[in-house]
């Protein structure tokens, strides 16, 4: 059977991505992806009533259950410092990037 | 001989701690000796060669946080000493997946990319717990970001063995809060469960897993893989270490507003009433597996392993020795359409979750030279994520691209509707069944050796076989203790209900736990505690 994921679409998934893969990571990959559609193809291939609706998450939530959304009301939180701290590279309070890929319009 | 303070229930600790007849300091230092005697090399990121002795040993723990377990026993026992209430779960020695954020201490998802990140907050679950006086002793570990059945995708090995036999897997993705637990080296865990991650180790390991009703416990500082089914839950060696856990950590939370507002009932209260009354069903579409084969996509059925299948009978047997009322031929049609829908659904879900992991706010960043920002990324989350990471955010792009998302996501999304409905109609009050609970076993077979599935990612998702419909279907699920096959290793018997009905399924639970008492299987040791 022919690969649904070919050489190709996989390199547009993996640009996707934001990944860069060895050789032989890309290989194992794209196997395994072209296996797991296959144990999904069941899926691709059988009637669904149209009728159906979607289920985004298992328990239905009522009223009853569901948390009133709190007052959108800023309040302060002590954690920016241990926050900052996670960063791999700050300059002062700022987080350093690099070139952000752009185009000059003049 | 006494037996080790670690080895006793949560209850039997907390109870003696607040009455002041053991401190939660020894307690502590009874669980960091086992730890000691059972727990072999620290996991880590070396580059990993696997030494015989690895498989004699558990590997549970990726980071071990003694001294602030100390500073927490020593509050304990002060409050006591001052006739302050120390908690329901005081002295309690705990092991969090390493999954949760816990302020202060490294929260590493076991993935490289995470390996160095600090949490600045504490999770909802693991603050409650240890509000309520449990200690904790560290984070354990779990396939990277939870995306495994083994443990084995952890960035950080050894990979934990089963305590029952180290040569084989301890199962995932808590797979290191069961082996623990099972071990001694916690009393209780704290797990998640996204397809069967608390239960299917529970039942590899020998111990009793509780998933929730997706809700019931708050996601708040918990890392996330799929939203829309992660829900944490306890890991203990009794059914009513799991009641008393569970009833500590769930609730409503104002930080994550998935988490249910309903009141939480006292799940101890009932657990001794038995399970007079109570209608418990079987199903054969839980009897056998039906799994496409991996070249072909073609589908094969077959009965799930004999010994187990005799081990659910025999269960259901005793439950109605007991007053339950046993109807057998529940249809649950689309159980077998669970694994693909989840490998549609998670893979959505997981891809859009990782796609935070940038080299840029936390975690790895490549250090080399980079041209611009998309290199950094691109060479950020190469060098940051294993394979299974990888492999899931490639299939979540490729189900949700506009021009297969019809054909995969949203069919999934509408089949998950089908598999909540076969529940639905099995506890429907007024429907044919009525049940109160469906029993079937937790896993197809008992637990695997390293490397005999690692490496077959179709292969290894379907040992979630039986979990993962109540995950798509939100409903609570209870993995308890069933008997040893014929090789000495752990069944698991699985208990599924309607929504938010915990409170039944640990009774149902612990009657079969209190009329099993006496048999021998229950005496048994796992291997690595054997003399």
């Amino acid at each position: 059977m022919a690969d649904a994921i070919t050489a190709e679409i996989f390199d547009h998934l993996v640009e996707l991505a934001a990944l860069e893969l060895q050789p032989a990571e890309a290989e194992y990959l794209r196997a395994q992806l072209n296996s797991q559609l296959n144990a999904i193809r069941e899926l691709e291939a059988m009637e669904v009533d149209p009728g159906i609706g979607i289920t985004s998450h298992g328990v239905p939530y009522t009223p009853a259950i569901s948390a009133v959304p709190r007052a959108d009301v800023a309040s302060p939180s002590d954690l920016a410092d241990a926050i900052l701290k996670q960063a791999p590279e700050l300059d002062g309070r700022y987080l350093v990037v690099p070139d952000i890929p752009h185009t000059d319009l003049t | 001989m006494t037996a080790p303070l670690c080895d006793l229930p949560a209850m039997e600790i907390a109870s003696r701690v607040r009455a002041g007849t053991v401190r939660a300091e020894a307690v502590l230092d009874s669980a960091l000796e086992r730890i000691r005697l059972v727990e072999g090399r620290a996991p880590s990121l070396e580059p990993y060669t696997p030494m015989p002795e690895d498989r004699q040993k558990v590997h549970a723990f990726i980071t071990l946080t003694e001294e602030r377990a100390r500073a927490q026993a020593q509050g304990v026992d002060q409050s006591v000493a001052a006739g302050r209430d120390p908690g329901p779960l005081a002295g309690v020695p705990l092991a969090v997946k390493d999954i949760f954020c816990v302020q202060g201490t490294r929260s590493t998802a076991a993935s490289r990319i995470l390996a160095n990140f600090i949490a600045p907050y504490t999770a909802t679950p693991v603050a409650r717990l240890e509000a309520a006086g449990a200690v904790t002793l560290g984070k354990v570990n779990l396939d990277e970001f939870t995306f495994g059945s083994s443990n084995e995708s952890t960035a950080f090995r050894p990979p934990p063995g089963n305590p029952w036999d180290p040569r084989r897997v301890p199962g995932g993705s808590s797979g290191g809060s069961a082996a623990a637990v099972a071990a001694g080296e916690a009393v209780l865990s704290l797990g998640t469960d996204t397809a069967g991650s608390i239960r299917q180790p529970a039942a590899f390991c020998g111990v009793v897993g509780m998933k929730p009703t997706y809700g019931r416990v708050s996601r708040y500082g918990l890392i996330a893989f799929a939203s829309s089914l992660d829900c944490p839950g306890p890991v203990s060696r009794t059914v009513t270490d799991a009641a008393l856990m569970l009833r500590v950590m769930a609730g409503a939370d104002e930080h994550d507003t998935t988490a249910a507002v309903m009141p939480v009932p006292d799940y101890l209260a009932g657990l001794e009433d038995g399970v007079r009354g109570l209608r418990i069903g079987l199903s054969p579409d839980y009897f056998r597996l039906t799994y496409p084969d991996p070249e072909t996509g073609e589908l094969h059925a077959q009965p799930i392993t004999p010994e187990i299948e005799q081990a659910v009978r025999q269960a259901a047997e005793r439950l109605a020795r007991n007053g339950a009322e046993i109807v057998e031929g529940v249809p649950m049609p689309n159980t077998h359409l669970g694994i693909p829908a989840y490998f549609v659904i998670s893979r959505v879900e997981a891809a859009s979750n990782l796609h935070r992991y940038d080299g840029i706010k936390y975690g790895y960043r490549f250090p080399g030279p980079v041209a611009d920002l998309r290199e950094l990324y691109r060479k950020s989350r190469a060098a940051g994520f294993g394979l299974q990471p990888k492999l899931r955010i490639l299939m979540g792009m490729y189900v949700s691209a506009e021009q297969y998302e019809k054909g995969y996501y949203q069919r999934a999304l509408r089949v998950r509707t089908l598999i909540r409905r076969d529940f639905e109609q099995a506890f429907d009050p007024k429907g044919k069944h009525r049940l109160d609970a469906l029993l079937s076993a937790t896993t197809p077979t008992t637990a695997f050796e390293l490397d005999a599935v690692y490496g077959d990612s179709v292969l290894m998702q379907y040992a979630d076989l039986l979990t993962v419909p109540a995950d798509h279907a939100g409903v609570p699920g209870l993995s308890i203790p069933g008997g040893l096959d014929a090789q000495g290793l752990p069944i698991g018997l699985q208990l599924l209900g309607p929504d938010f009905s915990e409170a039944t399924l640990l009774r149902i639970g612990r009657t079969y736990e209190r009329e099993t008492e006496g048999e021998a299987w229950r005496k048994a040791r796992p291997k690595v505690l054997r003399g």
